[in-house]
């Protein structure tokens, strides 16, 4: 009886509790009323602000008769919620560089794997030089996936999109073997730097790295550039290999 | 630098200093001329001063030291790591004057020790902080007894040194005396600056593991419980975006587990004669790092925990959460050396030291365990069955509102439950039961950037020795074995609820409470004198040792009357517990996680008692 009796008390409690509960209230609500510490000094540094660069690839891609060198890099500097993004990748061939891309973006964390960014672009290589303001997505979708979807509008009333994206397999703690792939879109042509109206070319590669240490991965890896649609057509014109798979080495590291 | 120590040729002197980084035996394994004694060296590490002090002149400053391969110029009290043993007595009033010789600001915390809040060594809290070149004395009447530790609250000194044990005389007979006493401090050794360590983690949150899930370690676990069901669970981790193997983000990829500043090849030893009573006081004066301790072939009795005397417990193993303590006494019986074997609960190392009848005895060390791996009960999803769910399900819908009622049902349901138990106890007689409290409750925190998860079913843990540590076939210290040998000293039910979650963002590398960073949010008032009950759920997948500073808390663990005094408790993920705490020392407080990296992240708050 005692137990039933209990038991009901323990019930209307509950919904008592659950009346109240449904007001939620945090005691650490903020509160700019009374300052959490003294003379300025705060007892822990959550604001703190991190610099560091990645540079994805440092690569050399060999095949007979096309042979080039590449790279893509980043560096971000900020704390949790606001950082400043640079960007750049380009290819160097026959001692011309070109797919000259380098950004700067303010980035924002907007949701636990995402930011989004906006800023411009610059395509500056040895082909004739181009601007746009970039906004675009960054971060980590389902199952570790890493991505990025970056649209794009020029000076010219152009407007384009890159979508890029890259798993980590591992194989073993340190062997890493990472798929990737980045697919260029323009809504028009640009034959001055090759680029096609539709999805323009693309660059994919199949890295396999040996994290020596976290900072420092050497590589080995199969790529493959190539254009497709129209652009696949200037290259042609123009005497360029319109695809092709090359057996590539390069370095991975960061700071 | 110590003069000396510019000295070209190894002098006596110079080579005792240098091994007093660790390898000094105990004063009895030696003639006693053969230690140095200064004031920069007062003694071998772990062995408790023959009395008890009133007056302390302490010196903060940075010293050479190399372990395990590991050189740093560490931030150290009187030149040594650990700092000296502080031994005091209950009733007296001791003075420390700490002078600061660094070129930086630093501070002095002594953990666990119930003082006035400007006497709590917190820079922003309590004071300033000790500016270089400069004194600060500290006084204060000692309440207590027991084990406790001191350590730098300024930056990342604790991580690199700056750490030692206090041990607090009672004022009446000791009922665990013993023959022998030694301290076990257990800490972490790195030549990595704590700014690196964070930069690091900030970049990659699994930068310091190297144990994870990968193709290679895929047939073993197909073997364990077959292909289809290893498949399914790499899954359900990799679609939450989360690693079952993130055991501990600092690893001992870069750290050296260290036992009274011996790195394992040191072996620190404690002596003993055989039928003896030794009473190991263990501290765990690490960053980051939970150890599991054991003693092959020797029963322990756990006589006290953060410095509060419990009824004997026989045990093998404990873990030992961040800045927890753990009085136990062991009786050697047989002339032969036993080993001190604590591994780091990611098992990537272990710390160890000797007991042994005589100097220059190296048992053999028991293999390590198998590393944890975290399962749904880990991400409070305890009740919802492996099976009948995938266990990824639910995820993308938490910010929804249905799930937010769930959790709070879920609250209202098993809350008073919890209530009964406890409140049983102290309403007999009166013929009560609790009246409604007044609840602080944030509901479940938003997912965001600054949490990762909410723990939709958590449960009570409180039973559990801790991931990796269940079902070991040892006996494994669980925190429901923890009963005061007294009543609480205050029997008032609580006025008042303040549930707290656990949060944080493993992938941004933020922490807090309540999905908030301490610089997003304000204070957590208490009432002078009043009764709280603090009722903490662990949305994340990691234990967070919790600490309150300058207030007992008095976890809620079915002893009634009869709960153990803490001052750090180890909230295991998706669980959730409870504490009592009376709030009799007004002043502000800081309460926190003790894994340092979480604190200095967000998971840190002021508690306003006035």
């Amino acid at each position: 009886m005692r137990a039933l009796l209990l038991m009901g008390l323990s019930l209307l409690c509950a919904c008592m509790a659950h009346a109240q509960t449904t007001q939620y209230h945090a005691a650490d609500a903020p509160d700019a009323g009374t300052p959490s510490y003294i003379d300025g000094i705060m007892p822990v540094m959550d604001q703190g602000t991190w610099f560091h660069g990645i540079l994805d690839a440092l690569e050399g891609r060999y095949a007979p008769g096309n042979s080039d060198f590449r790279w893509d890099g980043e560096a971000w500097f900020g704390g949790d919620y606001n950082r400043l993004w640079l960007k750049t990748e380009g290819t160097v061939e026959k001692g011309r560089l070109h797919d000259g891309d380098h950004e700067a973006l303010y980035s924002r964390a907007i949701s636990r794997y995402f930011d989004i960014q906006g800023g411009v672009r610059v395509d500056l290589d040895d082909g004739p030089t181009r601007t746009w303001a970039a906004f675009g997505i960054q971060g980590l979708a389902l199952y570790q996936f890493e991505m990025q979807a970056t649209a794009y509008a020029s000076d010219r009333g152009r407007f384009a999109t890159r979508l890029e994206g890259s798993y980590d397999f591992l194989l073993t703690n340190r062997l890493i073997l990472q798929p990737q792939a980045e697919f260029n879109i323009y809504t028009k042509a640009d034959q001055g730097r090759g680029v096609g109206a539709g999805l323009s070319d693309v660059d994919a590669g199949l890295r396999l790295r040996y994290e020596a240490w976290r900072k420092f991965a050497p590589y080995i890896a199969v790529t493959y550039a190539g254009y497709f649609t129209q652009a696949r057509r200037f290259a042609h014109e123009r005497g360029d290999p319109t695809g092709s798979v090359r057996f590539t080495f390069g370095l991975r590291s960061w700071f | 630098m110590p003069p000396h120590r510019l000295h070209g040729a190894l002098s006596r002197r110079r080579f005792v200093t240098r091994l007093g980084t660790g390898a000094l035996l105990t004063a009895l394994s030696r003639p006693a001329h053969a230690l140095v004694q200064s004031p920069e060296f007062p003694g071998p590490r772990g062995l408790v001063p023959p009395a008890p002090a009133t007056n302390w002149s302490l010196s903060v400053g940075r010293r050479r030291i190399t372990l395990d391969h590991k050189t740093l110029d560490a931030p150290c009290l009187n030149g040594t790591v650990p700092g000296p043993v502080l031994r005091w007595r209950q009733g007296d009033t001791v003075t420390l004057a700490v002078t600061n010789t660094l070129d930086e600001p630093t501070s002095i915390h002594w953990h666990g020790v119930r003082v006035p809040s400007a006497m709590d060594g917190v820079p922003g809290l309590s004071f300033d902080g000790i500016p270089p070149g400069e004194t600060f004395t500290y006084r204060f009447r000692v309440h207590q007894s027991g084990t406790y530790w001191y350590h730098s609250h300024s930056g990342g000194q604790e991580q690199q040194g700056l750490y030692g044990a206090i041990v607090i005389d009672p004022a009446t007979p000791d009922p665990n005396a013993c023959e022998r006493d030694y301290v076990i401090l257990l800490s972490e050794w790195t030549d990595v600056s704590p700014r690196d360590i964070v930069s690091n983690l900030k970049m990659q949150d699994d930068y310091y593991v190297f144990r994870q899930r990968t193709a290679a370690s895929f047939p073993r676990e197909a073997r364990e419980k077959g292909a289809l069901a290893a498949l399914k669970d790499r899954l359900a981790w990799s679609r939450m975006n989360m690693a079952a193997t993130d055991i501990a983000d600092v690893s001992g990829a870069i750290y050296t587990y260290i036992l009274n500043g011996h790195a394992p090849d040191m072996n620190w030893t404690g002596l003993f004669h055989p039928g003896e009573r030794v009473r190991l006081r263990f501290i765990n004066g690490s960053s980051m790092t939970m150890f599991d301790v054991r003693i092959p072939g020797l029963e322990m009795l756990v006589v006290q925990a953060d410095g509060n005397d419990v009824e004997p417990v026989p045990i093998d193993e404990f873990r030992i959460g961040v800045a927890e303590t753990y009085d136990v006494i062991v009786q050697p019986k047989d002339a032969r050396a036993y080993a001190i074997f604590a591994q780091s609960e990611d098992r990537t190392g272990f710390a160890r030291g000797t007991l042994a009848p005589r100097a220059g005895m190296a048992p053999d060390l028991p293999p390590m365990d198998p590393r944890p791996v975290r399962t749904m009960v880990d991400m409070g999803m305890a009740d919802m069955g492996m099976g009948d769910m995938k266990p990824g399900d639910g995820m993308p819908e938490m910010d929804g509102a249905s799930p937010a009622h769930a959790h709070a049902d879920m609250h209202a349901m098993d809350m008073p439950g919890m209530d009964m138990s406890g409140m049983d106890m102290r309403h007999d007689g009166q013929g009560s039961v609790a009246h409604p409290l007044e609840v602080d409750d944030p509901g479940p925190p938003p997912i965001g950037v600054e949490n990762q998860n909410v723990a939709m079913m958590p449960i009570d843990r409180t039973g559990s020795p801790g991931d990796g540590l269940e079902d070991n076939g040892r006996r494994v210290l669980n925190y429901r074995q923890l009963r005061a040998t007294r009543p609480g000293a205050d029997p008032r039910p609580p006025s008042r609820e303040i549930i707290m979650h656990l949060t944080g963002n493993m992938n941004r590398y933020i922490w807090g409470f309540n999905g908030r960073k301490f610089s997003e949010s304000g204070p957590i008032r208490l009432r002078r004198g009043e009764r709280v009950r603090f009722t903490l759920i662990n949305d994340t997948m990691m234990e967070h040792p919790i600490h309150l500073h300058g207030l007992w808390s008095e976890l809620e663990n079915g002893q009634g009357a009869y709960a153990p005094y803490k001052h750090t408790i180890i909230c295991q993920p998706g669980s959730k517990l409870s504490y009592l705490v009376t709030a009799d020392v007004p002043g502000r407080w800081a309460f926190h996680c003790h894994l340092m990296y979480h604190m200095d992240l967000g998971m840190f708050r002021t508690v306003l008692v006035s």
